[in-house]
């Protein structure tokens, strides 16, 4: 917290925990993997009571197709989602011991499918708690990496060693103990280069890896 | 870092005290003084640009309670308010509406307390022609301000209630109007208790849990608060309890606010018969919709 996040940010009102927050959340995940093309909201808490009135919808469309929070056309997200094809749904449930604001996005596109689950906790910052299943606490405030790899000896380490960056946080979780799958998520100092992402695709217990990167000066 | 202990700074060195401001956020953050600077500059532009663009609009906004407020008193001919008063208030009451229907604002310092800076920024830009390098100076010394609150106490209705809001936007448009006319720190300080200690405990209600009844109009009526004790600070009127303790005071009476006067819409206006009745045919129209 500095002058800046006083006197700033520049966003679409009317709530910075329950729009701005919003949206940041569902950027995360266009991040991870793009638009798209089906994606359902589940909102819990005072997210479910005050979507309408927050615009915590709108907000949350527009970040799933890649709007930043001060772009005029977060307004008009239902317009804009329709325009490229996206399918979307919103629900509403307890999703249990959680913050009051917190959503669950649930969005596939092609083969793709993730699940991420994440918390407004105030002035517009967030927490994401759960990626596939993996509990976390990602600020947005670095790069990560989200890995699907074979539950091996040696896995996390040839993952390691692809990385030639400071590293902030890692996370990692069995998910899937019949088939023998984990998941590794990584909070970096610096945006992963292409050689990075290309160096850990290729390695032989990989079986997926997505990057969020930050652009300069970007929160989530 | 105390309000006091910056006024110490300047009193040693006499550098301009927007400078010290930012070496301070240097000091905190690591920032480059230079790109600070120029991110608020962007602020306060945007500020201009969208007060300049909602000036007196008619909103459409989300749950339909506000929207035509700022249009009102745009269009009226003010009996009592000076021109200066009369565009801060309109502007306050545009950027509430403008937030209240998605439209673009700054969160100076929050979403629900954005029109009490801009409304008296604005006012000094358009009604006194005021220079842009000597508003960014003033709008530094305001963020500093907003600063304290944020690191000694909280900004959040949810943790302290209205005052933490409102109150805080209300010291900074004080102290950037102050600032501005006076370029003295020390009169700067008086200014932002005198606001601080007038909004001291008001209450964070809002209909429903929405940014709109009554957060507009309390952007509204926020900026004369601030323009009178600008006035009152400029004249040399001192305040008894020094900015710091106010500060730290606004923090304990929010810490000591109950749940339900704090953001959650179950307290004070939001609990009232009308109220309920608002919120209920909301919530209807929601599903008629759906």
């Amino acid at each position: 917290m500095g002058l800046l996040e006083v006197s700033g940010p520049v966003m679409t009102g009317p709530s910075s925990s329950h729009t701005l927050g919003a949206l940041r959340i569902a950027r995360f995940v266009y991040k991870l993997m793009g638009i798209p093309e089906s994606v359902v909201f589940t909102l819990h808490g005072s997210f479910a009571l005050t979507y309408k009135g927050h615009g915590t919808d709108r907000a949350l469309l527009a970040g799933i197709i890649g709007l930043k929070a001060d772009d005029p056309r977060v307004k008009e997200a239902y317009d804009l989602a329709k325009d490229v094809g996206l399918k979307y749904e919103f629900e509403f449930a307890d999703l249990g011991d959680v913050h009051p604001n917190t959503v669950l996005i649930k969005a596939r596109k092609g083969d793709l499918y993730n699940e991420v689950e994440g918390s407004s906790i105030g002035g517009g910052a967030i927490r994401i708690t759960k990626i596939n299943g993996v509990e976390c606490s990602l600020a947005g405030d670095y790069p990560a990496l989200v890995v699907v790899n074979k539950d091996r000896p040696g896995a996390l380490k040839g993952i390691l060693d692809c990385i030639n960056t400071n590293i902030a946080n890692v996370y990692l979780r069995r998910v899937n103990a019949l088939k023998g799958i984990a998941l590794t998520i990584i909070e970096l100092d610096e945006n992963p280069t292409e050689e990075v992402l290309e160096c850990i695709r290729t390695l032989k217990n990989v079986i997926e890896v997505c990057a969020v990167r930050l652009e300069e000066g970007e929160m989530i | 870092m105390k309000f006091a202990e910056l006024i110490e700074i300047w009193q040693n060195t006499n550098l301009e005290f927007s400078e010290i401001i930012l070496a301070q956020e240097m000091i905190e953050t690591g920032r480059d003084p230079e790109k600070v600077k120029q991110v608020l500059s962007n602020l306060l532009k945007v500020m201009f640009e969208e007060a300049e663009k909602n000036f007196g609009k008619r909103f459409e906004t989300l749950t339909g309670l506000t929207g035509d407020n700022a249009y009102k008193l745009a269009n009226a001919k003010p009996k009592m308010m000076s021109e200066f008063n009369y565009v801060a208030t309109v502007v306050a009451l545009s950027m509430g509406e403008s937030n209240a229907s998605m439209g673009r604002i700054v969160a100076c310092p929050t979403a629900g307390s954005c029109g009490v800076v801009p409304g008296a920024a604005y006012a000094l830009w358009k009604v006194q022609r005021a220079d842009f390098n000597d508003l960014l100076k003033s709008f530094i010394v305001a963020s500093g301000i907003g600063n304290v609150v944020a690191k000694r106490a909280t900004l959040s209705g949810a943790a302290g209630g209205c005052q933490a809001e409102i109150g805080t936007a209300t010291a900074m448009a004080s102290g950037l109007l102050t600032y501005y006319y006076s370029n003295d720190p020390i009169k700067v300080g008086h200014a932002a208790a005198l606001a601080l200690k007038a909004l001291m405990g008001l209450v964070c209600d809002p209909v429903g849990g929405f940014v709109e009844v009554p957060c507009v109009k309390r952007n509204g009526n926020a900026v004369n608060v601030a323009i009178a004790t600008a006035e009152m600070a400029l004249a040399g009127i001192e305040s008894v309890i020094p900015f710091d303790e106010v500060v730290e005071a606004m923090y304990e009476v929010g810490k000591s606010l109950p749940e339900s006067l704090r953001e959650t819409g179950l307290g004070g206006i939001a609990a009232t018969k009308t109220a309920k009745e608002v919120v209920e045919k909301i919530r209807e129209n929601w599903k008629g919709a759906e």
